[in-house]
């Protein structure tokens, strides 16, 4: 039978200056009327350049399309003129993508935008302007009238997704892809940009085609899911018998690897804090970014700060670290109040107190070896090693982290993601730190990564007694990694407990709400939580 | 809008003060304009009359708080030289400077953002390659070597224009092509650059998601964006042509503010050197304020 969307044996290469990149190979996957079929798979898996291939997005060159067909409603894309494709695209296949922000042009309107998508396929701007006002409530922008006039940086991230699938779905296309639509968004945003989507499925009967590497969006909204690795389509099916039972051992390593599984860590007796934290405040002029947070932090213990975009949880970090200068409130460490602490001895103990951020990529420098940005830590606080032990040193920090002692003469661009967060923990490690504040430190990591980060920070933690302030919006990777939790929203603290509270019995409505629009890879589970989230909604 | 536009305006005024005080005192080391003036059989008495008369005699300092005391009241003094106001001479000068900065300016917008822009649609394509060579050709001719080839090809050798001088159209033509090449050669590649980064953003992907036009999505989603920087060159451009072309004037023969500045400073003509820099700077001020009025038109980021 003939499929709505049929890809088929489609392979994609890159030529680049180091040589060929065959970053997709032999795909095949067919999308029915209705239908959500999500592509699953870590980055460099080829599943966004599939779904550029189906819109004509693939740079050619350096991209070249080397073999396949695309069958859409009947005909072969791959064979039509490029002006064909153009009359296709907005009209019949529409396409979201992550980071709204980006993805819209700054300059233009929202309103200009999205009529844009109309009149770029002959309506006419009387049309466009109705239709473009009906659109935007309908994905429920508040105040439509005065939205359309208003510019992309005026609006929040979901709002801006909102916007997005307001003018992908502008001429009512058959078939929808969403490229990774909420992996920039809060979870709770996520939630409701997921069901928004499923709604207007459900109005419009078109197909979507979801790229993600999140299980959880899988589980949430997909039908049928493809898993990619490496340029090749490893397994497909409906999405929960590959989640019950996948045949590719590629899947099941990635089943295992998803958060949120594991044991929780037990109650501590509470021994005395290294780092008691007391009312502390953070004012930028008019606006309170933090009020009243306190916490007791013991040694080897994890407190992990969870809260949205905007929940001050950053700001925290950085003022213990006197990144940002508090308004009020009082740190202490080991009985010394860092905030009162003058210049020169907070020098000193900076080397106590170590941060690790969320883009290693920007974090390390480009132009510094990985010697060199282990051993600067020495350079500076000459007094922690002797010059003619670093080589010694430096080897077995590497080794510590997972690398080789070979490796230290590279730069940051030769490693992976994954690899380049890693050298950031051993700089961190080469103070002999106390305290290690993570800011989103496993957040741009793939999944099968971060599990092994965090399995590191862990073992750190046990091996060296290290205590950390582990900052994070990924619910799961919290519940398997934190001792207590903090739960922030608006700046201020809704609930701290330790972790298995925390989770299994939220005393916080927001929490609850929170832990409700998270989403778990198991399908079965992820149905019950739509249901409670209705519930609570 | 109001209160930037003052700011500005205030920060201009206290630089243009700064810079009358530096060219006052430094215009008066370079000698005795009675000197220059008078023939040399001159007795000392006529060269006391002289300085008498222009009131060159006073302490510096004196004929400085003279100087800025008229300033205030709009006088900017006369010209030794040509015995008329200062300001009138400046001002007649500076017209032909800034029809011939516009003019040229225009033409090398239009031109530049055009082949620019197509450059960068194929990038590393053949029209690419042939305008980055043709345009770094132009961007580091140097152009009083241009303009003296210029004059001997096309008005002595072929005849087609003239040398030098104004009166007609045709005067027109030599100055404002050599004058056109060194900044079209500039900015050609810095449309480029813009465009290739614009085009490769996620917006121009979403336009193409959309399905529009190709060149919809280089003149209007691309182009808008990659003016930010394009018009901060432009506006450099255009300072230093307002500024007097001093070299294509004084081969040309052309009669702008730059050729008037040279000749001043050479016959010591202080007040006729002050009233043309200050003249240029309030040009080349009001011309910054245009610039930052148009980036704040075309990105709305920058007008909240």
């Amino acid at each position: 039978m003939t499929r709505f969307l049929d890809v088929r044996d489609l392979s994609v290469d890159f030529h680049t200056v180091t040589g060929t990149v065959h970053a997709v190979r032999n795909v095949s996957f067919y999308l029915d009327r209705g239908e959500t079929l999500a592509i699953l798979g870590e980055s460099g898996s080829g599943k966004s350049v599939s779904s550029s291939a189906i819109m004509d997005l693939i740079d050619m060159p350096p991209g070249k399309i080397t073999s396949g067909e695309i069958w859409f409603d009947g005909q072969d894309l791959l064979r039509m003129p490029a002006s064909a494709r153009r009359e296709i695209n907005g009209r019949r296949i529409a396409m979201i993508f992550q980071d709204p922000l980006s993805h819209l042009n700054p300059v233009y309107s929202v309103g200009w935008q999205i009529e844009e998508a109309l009149t770029a396929h002959g309506a006419d701007r009387a049309t466009a302007k109705a239709e473009a006002l009906r659109l935007v409530r309908r994905v429920g922008i508040p105040d439509p009238e005065t939205s359309l006039q208003k510019y992309p940086h005026e609006f929040s991230g979901g709002q801006r997704q909102r916007l997005m699938i307001a003018m992908a779905l502008a001429l009512r296309p058959d078939l929808l892809i969403a490229d990774e639509p909420t992996t920039a968004l809060d979870v709770t945003v996520q939630a409701e940009v997921l069901a928004l989507l499923k709604e207007l499925q459900l109005e419009t009967g078109m197909g979507v085609l979801i790229i993600t590497h999140d299980l959880g969006v899988v589980a949430e909204i997909a039908d049928r899911v493809a898993v990619m690795n490496g340029g090749a389509v490893v397994e497909t099916g409906a999405t929960h018998e590959v989640y019950r039972n996948p045949q590719h051992p590629y899947t099941a390593r990635l089943i295992a690897a998803a958060p949120g599984k594991g044991e929780m860590h037990p109650e501590q007796p509470r021994r005395e804090p290294v780092l008691s934290v007391r009312k502390v405040r953070k004012q930028f002029g008019q606006f309170t970014a933090v009020e009243d947070v306190s916490f007791d932090l013991m040694e080897g213990e994890t407190l992990a700060i969870v809260g949205e975009s905007g929940s001050g949880k950053s700001t925290v970090a950085k003022m213990l670290l006197r990144l940002e200068e508090p308004s009020g409130g009082q740190a202490l460490w080991k009985g010394r109040d860092l905030f009162a602490m003058p210049p020169a001895e907070l020098f000193k103990l900076r080397r106590d107190l170590q941060m690790v951020f969320q883009d290693p990529t920007q974090s390390l420098n480009p132009r510094m070896t990985v010697w060199q940005l282990i051993t600067e830590a020495w350079v500076i606080h000459p007094e922690i090693l002797p010059r003619d032990r670093w080589k010694a040193r430096v080897a077995e920090l590497l080794l510590q982290v997972g690398l080789k002692p070979e490796m230290a003469s590279r730069y940051p661009h030769q490693f992976s993601g994954g690899q380049r967060q890693r050298i950031a923990i051993a700089r961190a490690l080469a103070l002999e730190p106390k305290l290690i504040i993570c800011d989103e430190a496993v957040s741009a990591l793939d999944v099968s990564v971060q599990a092994q980060v965090i399995a590191l920070l862990d073992d750190l933690r046990k091996r060296l007694g290290i205590s950390y302030v582990f900052i994070a919006h990924d619910l799961p990777v919290v519940r398997d990694f934190a001792d207590q939790v903090m739960v922030m929203q608006k700046g201020r603290v809704v609930e701290l407990g330790p972790v298995a509270q925390v989770f299994d019995a939220p005393r916080a409505a927001y929490t609850q709400r929170l832990l409700a629009a998270g989403l778990d890879p198991d399908p079965d589970v992820q149905a019950e939580r739509r249901k409670a989230r209705l519930a609570l909604a | 809008m109001h209160r930037f536009i003052r700011q500005r305006a205030i920060a201009s005024l206290i630089s243009l003060m700064l810079l009358v005080v530096a060219v006052f005192f430094l215009s008066r080391l370079t000698g005795d304009p009675a000197a220059l003036y008078l023939p040399v059989e001159a007795s000392e008495e006529m060269r006391q009359q002289f300085r008498e008369v222009h009131g060159l005699n006073d302490p510096v300092l004196v004929q400085f708080g003279r100087y800025v005391s008229d300033l205030a009241q709009l006088n900017f003094g006369d010209s030794i030289r040509k015995a008329r106001p200062a300001f009138e001479i400046v001002i007649e000068a500076f017209w032909w400077t800034l029809q011939l900065a516009l003019i040229t300016m225009a033409l090398v917008t239009a031109a530049a953002i055009v082949l620019g822009s197509l450059a960068a649609f194929r990038a590393g394509g053949l029209f690419d390659r042939l305008a980055t060579v043709s345009s770094l050709i132009g961007a580091s001719a140097p152009d009083f070597w241009v303009a003296i080839v210029a004059i001997v090809v096309f008005s002595v050798g072929l005849g087609w224009v003239p040398t030098s001088g104004t009166g007609t159209l045709a005067h027109w033509i030599l100055p404002i092509a050599v004058l056109f090449i060194r900044p079209f050669g500039l900015i050609v590649q810095v449309v480029r650059g813009a465009m290739i980064t614009a085009l490769s953003s996620a917006y121009v992907k979403t336009a193409r998601a959309k399905g529009v036009k190709s060149q919809a999505i280089i003149f209007v989603h691309a182009l808008r964006n990659a003016m930010l920087p394009v018009i901060t060159v432009i506006g450099d451009q255009a300072a230093a042509l307002l500024n007097g072309a001093v070299v294509i004037e004084t081969i040309f023969g052309f009669p702008g503010v730059g050729k008037l500045m040279i000749d001043s400073i050479l016959q010591r003509d202080f007040n006729v050197v002050l009233a043309a820099i200050m003249v240029t700077a309030m040009a080349i001020f009001l011309m910054n304020l245009l610039i930052d009025l148009a980036y704040s038109l075309l990105d709305p980021r920058i007008r909240h």
